[in-house]
């Protein structure tokens, strides 16, 4: 196996297209490298991206709109005070990864293109309609979250792709997002269920803008369109909720495994999904970002 | 601690120790947070070469063909055996002195012979230049198989036509002896008094099944060694074990070499629990040095220690008990039945003997099945047997309590075992703190603190029998003064501390003044392996009655250079006292004049200790459990303990919070899962949960002392006890926080839900 | 081909030749004797091979070797200044937190990593913090107070405590 970290976009993407063999992106490692150890057969060129500028930045744009280089560690992540106010969901589910330690490494860019049904950052990245910025030889593209992973462990990405950043679109005022998972135990744990809720209110409390994504109940990430039609224009009262939940329901699609049944999935991904609501309506209506 | 404890503990009558009872920083303490201890992967050698091990991928198949030839031709591969490279053990040379384990089994599990009997069987070994020719050269093995029918169930594996792990197993312990084999290795049977008798004198039956998962030590440690062999075929080997001696003698055994061929160089234990009570590496890495003339290091990596070293048994278990309205317990019945994975050996014996051993109980009739599956060789596991055992038993104490509506503490002191209770199991209590333990937690302050909304509180005792055995210790004295304490038994968790403490209340002198040091197979007599809770009682025994040799010495030496008799002289507190003449003189003098007085001093105590203490245990658990998902939070833990007497409190009650610790993650979260190709899916710490600091709160102790008589200091075991209750403990505070009790471990987050969604089912 | 790295260690220059494929972990404990830096599980589960590469708190078992050209780079033999114990490691030994003492190097690291950002963490702050450290032997409970203890000694002394070379 070879290793290269360049400095620059051209760099990556050269290192990328001329690979001769399989070739890998190393972000924080924390996946690949487990990966490796269990016996995964290595790439013939590994291409380390966190030596790359653009993809260590978290920045806010002037238009409002946020981006998080895709090789920022969670450590980064959650202490940008700026990020966390206006997304304080998407950085508590990216600070929800493993450990502290694997917080000094783990990615953005990883734990999308890992590509596990439930992986904790990406229901939150759908639901904030996130897009990333794809980059190879052959020039840039923009795709939103919920189209890269196609199906567990494969992305839409080719060979000599690979993804730089995210953007975060700007933020309306009273608008909030929320995420909540369940693992049995409290920290070190992969999700049995994720929920990310992001949503805008109007003056009056009505809920006129509502982004539902849905993780571990389904070969990938859900991004619920159906259930978050429901929440809107409501003020999030108890009958709402209780169609909420179950429209939530009825969008799982779970497999039962090593770590949970798919009847459990779905009954606590319902119950994670009101919880969620009720926090980013309350951080909304707070209206923290403002 | 008594008087008579304390006459032998120190010269002077009446004196209270100084030493014992206190908390000094532990010997090996240093070493330990610089980085400086060396474990079991921490040796090397020049020139060492690095083994690994060829697994089988099947959970039962035949081997029909190991081609090593192109792994032999890789570059850099120096060895490779299988279990052709061992001797077969022939009947006669099964068994040492009669007792477990069968070393025929114990050959066929380090390398599997025939037939592979669980996934990750160990079948070849490897010796490379380096890790990845090693680990290439795996790649390159070819085994033919015929993948046979396989059974990880315990219920299935007990079924007639159950596919045969063995296919010359007779069940033990039936007579007549069935014709037939099956997977049923052995019955056992207990019966105390009349049980047909006592439950048609009970008001009150309860009766329920109970099952618990196999779960793992989980050390943090994987097995780890270092072996090199000379060309006179001396061997050393360097490991992490709990028993050098074991080591020595299991390879002797296994490898058909005389003991004294081979010395076992203990390093630190990085955990073990009753798992490194066994050998796995230490035969291939010998063989593996032998044929390659080089020094071999092996380490196994972390699913290879799930796959391949023991967990202790999946059980299922059904219990009934009788009790009069008044809550006398009159009678209790059931039938344990244990995996003892691939090979026969489950503790389902232990778990017999030790599930009502609390409790005073006229009739008791217990049957216990000892059931090989094809899974891993099971191995001790802290408290071998009794946790299961103990939580079926507990769950029905406690729903006898709730259907009677008495306090469940209250219950368990009506029915108390005391000194003179005879046990189901023979025995006849002495000295032991169980009572004493039952009103400590119920005077504790966490006994009657309030509880909020889906919280609730649960109770449960545990009985283990502590043992002691052959142990030795020596002493000697250097020219300033100071002790070296050697023993056989490495220190697991601040054994050290308690043996230098135990020499220094001894011998009167500072603590600082001793070190102890664990000597390797040729420098220091057998020992017993570091288990059954044995160390402190019998080891410590072992170094009180060397120091009392020491001071014996020091007086006649005394008496030599003042022209006395020795018994004229009397030892006080460090010092050789000629009261007539009031003179003194000190350790140091007389070690300063050794020569003067016969040359170096030292002495050596060789015994086979006996009059262990049994230990209790009375456990209070709070939980929350969050009704719409399911998840148990531990919110509070209280563990009330009869210790005997603590040596160093803070390491007895740090073997009640670790033990407390494994119980809570045994209780709730830990299992071993396997596919439905008889293929472990949980290999690693992401999805084989043990607790995290996050999901514990502190664990309050509480150190009950009834001292043992028994022991110079009234020492009891404390190591095992602590694992036991806790199982039974949070499963009550679980049914009284929900309503809806669970009998099935764990008790995960997914099957507490389904437990209360189906109960609000049957109630609509 | 093996790679040539040369990285700062525990303040001092070091180098050593690794495969691409090797981990900060092994070249530590193997190329470089640094045996005090442990593995319990190799896919960054447990903690034991915790370090501090370039002021991060990092599993070293997920780190590759190459990775750390340049690279500063702590661990466990760091922690003492000479014959003096860092608090961290006397609060360690004072509150008898380790038993089989095979955790203690990484949660060592980890707890250095804590209390340099966060001189004065909650019982729950600290529980969080080194929830990546598994420990089988204690149950957590002295290990927290060790912690907490630690911070203690260095809010009130902290001058004493600059102990990095």
């Amino acid at each position: 196996m070879e290793y290269c970290a360049p400095e620059t976009l051209a760099e990556v993407c050269a290192a990328l297209s001329n690979a001769d063999g399989p070739v890998r992106v190393l972000a924080g490692g924390t996946d690949l490298l487990a990966r490796f150890a269990s016996g995964m057969p290595r790439p013939s060129m590994l291409v380390d991206i966190k030596k790359l500028a653009p993809a260590r930045v978290i920045r806010q744009l002037p238009d409002g709109s946020f981006e998080i280089g895709a090789a920022c560690p969670g450590i980064h992540i959650r202490a940008d005070k700026l990020l966390g106010k206006y997304w304080p969901g998407l950085s508590e589910a990216m600070d929800l990864i493993g450990s502290v330690q694997i917080q000094g490494r783990a990615t953005l860019g990883g734990n999308l293109c890992n590509a596990s049904p439930a992986a904790d950052a990406v229901p939150a990245l759908i639901a904030a309609r996130a897009h990333c910025r794809i980059v190879s030889v052959a020039g840039q593209r923009e795709v939103p979250v919920e189209e890269v992973i196609i199906s567990p462990g494969r992305t839409c990405l080719r060979q000599d792709e690979f993804i730089v950043s995210f953007i975060l679109p700007a933020r309306a005022s009273r608008s909030a997002d929320a995420y909540l998972r369940m693992t049995p135990r409290t920290e070190m744990d992969i999700a049995i269920a994720g929920v990310a809720v992001n949503l805008t209110l109007d003056d009056s409390g009505v809920i006129t803008d509502s982004h539902v994504a849905l993780g571990a109940v389904g070969p990938v990430p859900v991004f619920a369109v159906a259930a978050s039609r429901i929440l809107l224009g409501s003020s999030l009262d108890e009958e709402v909720l209780q169609r909420f939940r179950r429209q939530v329901s009825v969008m799982c699609r779970p497999i039962s495994d090593k770590r949970s049944t798919a009847e459990y999935r779905t009954d606590v991904t319902a119950v994670l999904a009101a919880r969620a609501a009720r926090i980013a309506y309350d951080r909304a209506a707070a209206d923290i970002a403002s | 601690m008594t008087k008579k404890s304390a006459a032998i503990g120190n010269e002077a009558p009446g004196m209270a120790p100084t030493i014992i009872g206190t908390r000094p920083v532990r010997p090996d303490g240093i070493d330990k947070v610089t980085g400086r201890a060396r474990f079991g992967a921490d040796v090397n050698l020049p020139g060492s070469l690095v083994g690994a091990v060829f697994r089988s991928p099947h959970a039962h198949a035949r081997i029909l063909n190991i081609d090593i030839s192109k792994a032999q031709a890789l570059p850099g591969v120096k060895a490779i055996i299988t279990a052709e490279d061992l001797p077969v053990i022939s009947e006669d040379m099964a068994l040492i002195n009669n007792q477990p384990p069968d070393f025929r089994d114990l050959s066929a599990n380090v390398l599997a012979r025939g037939k592979v009997l669980y996934e990750g069987h160990a079948i070849a070994a490897i010796a490379a230049i380096d890790e990845q020719t090693a680990h290439q050269a795996l790649l390159l093995i070819d085994v033919e198989y015929a993948v046979l029918q396989h059974v990880v169930d315990l219920h299935q594996a007990m079924e007639p036509d159950a596919p045969l792990l063995h296919e010359h197993l007779i069940t033990k312990g039936i007579t007549p002896a069935p014709k037939k084999p099956s997977n049923i290795a052995s019955r056992y049977e207990q019966v105390h008094g009349d049980v047909e008798a006592g439950f048609a004198g009970a008001d009150i039956v309860i009766s329920e099944e109970f099952t618990t998962q196999p779960v793992h030590q989980a050390y943090i440690e994987p097995h780890a060694c270092m072996a090199q062999v000379a060309a006179d075929g001396q061997t050393d080997i360097w490991c992490s074990s709990q028993g050098q001696f074991m080591v020595r003698a299991y390879c002797a055994r296994l490898l058909d070499m005389p003991l004294s061929k081979i010395r076992v160089i203990p390093l630190e234990i990085g955990g073990g629990f009753g798992g490194k009570t066994t050998v796995y590496l230490e035969p291939l890495a010998v063989l593996l040095a032998r044929k390659s003339g080089k020094p071999v290091r092996m380490q196994m990596n972390r699913s290879e220690v799930f796959k391949a070293t023991g967990p202790t048994s999946g059980t299922f278990i059904s219990l009934k008990i009788g009790a009069r309205k008044d809550g006398t317990l009159v009678a209790a019945q059931g039938i344990l039945c244990y995996q003892a994975g691939a090979f026969p050996g489950s503790p389902v014996r232990l778990g017999c003997m030790t599930a009502f051993a609390p409790y005073n109980i006229p009739n008791v009739k217990l049957i216990g099945y000892d059931v090989v599956v094809n899974r891993p060789k099971s191995a001790a596991y802290r408290a071998p047997g009794a946790p299961m055992a103990s939580f079926a038993a507990e769950c029905l104490i406690d729903m006898l309590a709730q259907k009677l509506e008495m306090d469940p503490v209250a219950l368990r002191l009506l029915n108390a075992a005391d000194d003179g209770t005879q046990t189901a199991y023979g025995v006849t209590f002495k000295h032991i703190g169980y009572r004493q333990t039952l009103e400590a937690a119920r005077q504790h302050p966490h006994y009657s603190a309030p509880l909020g909304p889906n919280q609730g509180r649960g109770v449960a005792s545990g009985f283990w029998f502590n043992i002691g055995g052959p142990s030795s210790a020596a002493i000697n004295i250097n020219e300033d003064g100071t002790a070296v304490v050697t023993t056989g038994n490495p220190d697991i968790g601040g054994s050290r501390a308690a043996m230098a403490m135990m020499a220094a209340e001894t011998l009167g002198i500072p603590y600082d003044r001793v070190q102890v040091l664990i000597g390797n197979t040729n420098a220091v007599s057998y020992s017993d392996l570091t288990g059954g809770s044995r160390v402190t009682f019998a080891v410590g025994m072992a170094v009180t009655q060397a120091a009392q040799a020491v001071i014996e010495d020091m007086k006649r030496r005394a008496a030599l250079l003042w022209s006395v008799e020795p018994a004229e002289v009397e030892w006080l507190t460090g010092n050789a006292v000629l009261v007539a003449e009031q003179k003194q003189l000190s350790l140091a003098d007389i070690a300063g004049q050794a020569a003067r007085t016969g040359g170096p001093i030292a002495a050596q105590a060789n015994i086979n200790a006996q009059g262990a203490g049994p230990g209790f245990a009375t456990h209070i658990c709070d939980v929350e459990v969050d009704p719409e998902t399911g998840h148990v939070k531990v919110l509070r833990y209280t563990a009330v303990q009869d210790v005997g007497k603590a040596i160093h409190p803070s390491y007895v009650e740090g073997q009640m919070q670790g033990g407390v610790a494994q119980g809570i993650g045994w209780a709730l979260n830990e299992a071993y899962l396997y596919d439905e190709n008889g293929r472990m899916l949980n290999p690693g710490f992401l999805d084989y949960r043990v607790p995290v600091a996050s999901d514990l709160p502190m664990i309050d102790t509480v150190l009950v002392e009834v001292p043992n008589p028994r022991h110079p200091f009234g020492v009891k075991g404390v190591g095992e006890v602590p694992i036991i209750p806790p199982l039974g403990a949070v499963a009550n505070a679980v049914a009284r926080a929900t309503g809806v009790r669970l009998f099935d471990l764990p008790m995960s987050p997914p099957s507490v839900h389904k437990a209360i969604k189906k109960a609000a089912r049957r109630r609509r | 081909m093996k790679k040539h790295i040369q990285m700062q260690l525990n303040g001092q220059s070091v180098e050593f030749l690794c495969e691409t494929s090797g981990t900060l972990l092994h070249a530590l404990r193997d190329s470089l004797q640094m045996t005090g830096t442990k593995e319990g599980c190799g896919s960054g589960d447990c903690g034991a091979c915790s370090v501090m590469m370039n002021d991060t708190l990092v599993c070293s078992c997920l780190v590759l070797a190459v990775e750390c050209s340049h690279a500063d780079i702590r661990t466990v033999e760091g922690l003492a200044a000479g014959d003096a114990l860092h608090p961290l490691q006397q609060a360690f030994l004072d509150n008898a937190a380790l038993q089989c003492g095979i955790c203690t190097p990484g949660l060592l690291v980890a707890a250095k990593a804590l209390l340099d950002k966060n001189p004065d963490p909650t019982e729950t702050e600290v529980r969080y913090w080194i929830a990546g450290n598994l420990c089988r032997c204690t149950g957590y409970d002295k290990i927290v107070r060790a912690i907490l203890d630690a911070a203690q000694r260095l809010r009130g002394n902290a001058s004493v405590n600059e102990l990095q070379p």
